[in-house]
């Protein structure tokens, strides 16, 4: 099972969210949903460069995230809208609900999207996003991550994850990480650092595909 | 293949994801107004829901604000709408219907003696 144990009491936010009711079953007809459809009116010209969005450089180790959208199939799902969201360098969110001493970069939003290619392919240059205190317990801190939102050919195929970057040492001790309860399905969150991605004199390259379920239809 | 886990959408979500107002399903539609409520019947403020209309393919998304709420123009005659809900502490989205046309506010409860009634994904 790949999936993640929504009532989870190590996070604690789930205490008084976590749905405990059983499931209802799925009407058919929503199985076989398509949508919704976005296209380039989504878009604005600078929305996967977020090294860019600013009119200097943000700070810290720049890097290109880039990978494939498919289904269980490994069919590659083009036209996906993937939108992304992370804190700067230094760990800290451009949003007021951030408390965290850190400083906020003026060229750094931390927000992007883009549809994938024909390939199924997205790409984002960002910089890699510091670990950051939370409140869960004492001495809490959330490894590394880079939000991501994704939108499949069908209404079922929507998943919002977070990507994680390889051999982080956070990783044994976040809840959020441990809350997808299958090793093997945790290594699934965490990105590959590729030299071939890796843009020569510029940015360190990561790859990172995104499976979603099955498309009930074709 | 195995599909990626899902995670949490977190308390910064509005970064990526309501830089633009994406509440309108239909702009001659009428207001659907609800909250999002949590086990013990608090507002869930950092919440966010996207309404999807099976009919039209229109689709909305609203963050909830201060007092758990949110709110949509959806089609007038659509009769159900499907709603993905996220928040901090959900680990994984949850869908929820939503029966038209509907008297008063819509509230979607996480948890507790009114727990919305969520479908399997």
């Amino acid at each position: 099972m790949s999936e993640v144990q929504v009532d989870w009491p190590a996070y604690r936010s789930t205490e008084h969210r976590a749905p405990k009711r059983p499931l209802a079953t799925l009407p058919e007809e929503v199985h076989s949903l398509e949508g919704p459809v976005f296209g380039d009116e989504v878009l604005e010209p600078l929305d996967n460069d977020l090294t860019k969005q600013h009119e200097g450089s943000p700070l810290g180790e720049r890097i290109v995230v880039t990978g494939r959208v498919l289904d269980d199939l490994g069919v590659p799902l083009r036209g996906a809208l993937v939108e992304v969201w992370q804190a700067n360098a230094a760990g800290r969110y451009r949003h007021d609900v951030d408390r965290h001493p850190a400083p906020l970069d003026p060229n750094f939003s931390g927000a992007g999207r883009c549809l994938t290619d024909d390939d199924g392919r997205y790409r984002f240059t960002t910089v890699k996003p510091g670990a950051y205190p939370w409140g869960n317990h004492p001495n809490a801190w959330r490894p590394a991550h880079i939000h991501f939102s994704v939108f499949g050919r069908a209404f079922t195929q929507r998943l919002v994850t977070q990507m994680y970057f390889p051999g982080d040492p956070l990783f044994e001790h976040d809840p959020i990480f441990n809350a997808v309860r299958d090793p093997k399905a945790r290594e699934l969150l965490i990105a590959r650092f590729d030299l071939e991605t890796t843009e020569p004199d510029w940015a360190l390259g990561y790859q990172w595909d995104i499976v979603l379920r099955a498309t009930p239809f074709e | 293949m195995t599909p990626t886990p899902s995670q949490t959408v977190g308390p910064f979500f509005a970064i990526g994801l309501s830089r633009r107002e994406q509440h309108v399903l239909d702009a001659n539609g009428a207001t659907l107004h609800g909250r999002l409520l949590d086990g013990r019947g608090d507002p869930v403020p950092d919440g966010v829901i996207e309404l999807y209309d099976p009919a039209t393919r229109a689709w909305g998304r609203s963050p909830t604000d201060s007092a758990g709420g949110f709110s949509f123009l959806v089609p007038r005659e659509a009769s159900r709408l499907w709603a993905y809900v996220f928040a901090r502490g959900l680990l994984r989205h949850q869908l929820a219907a939503i029966d038209l046309p509907h008297e008063g506010l819509f509230d979607i409860h996480l948890q507790g003696e009114q727990e919305t009634t969520f479908f399997a994904v």
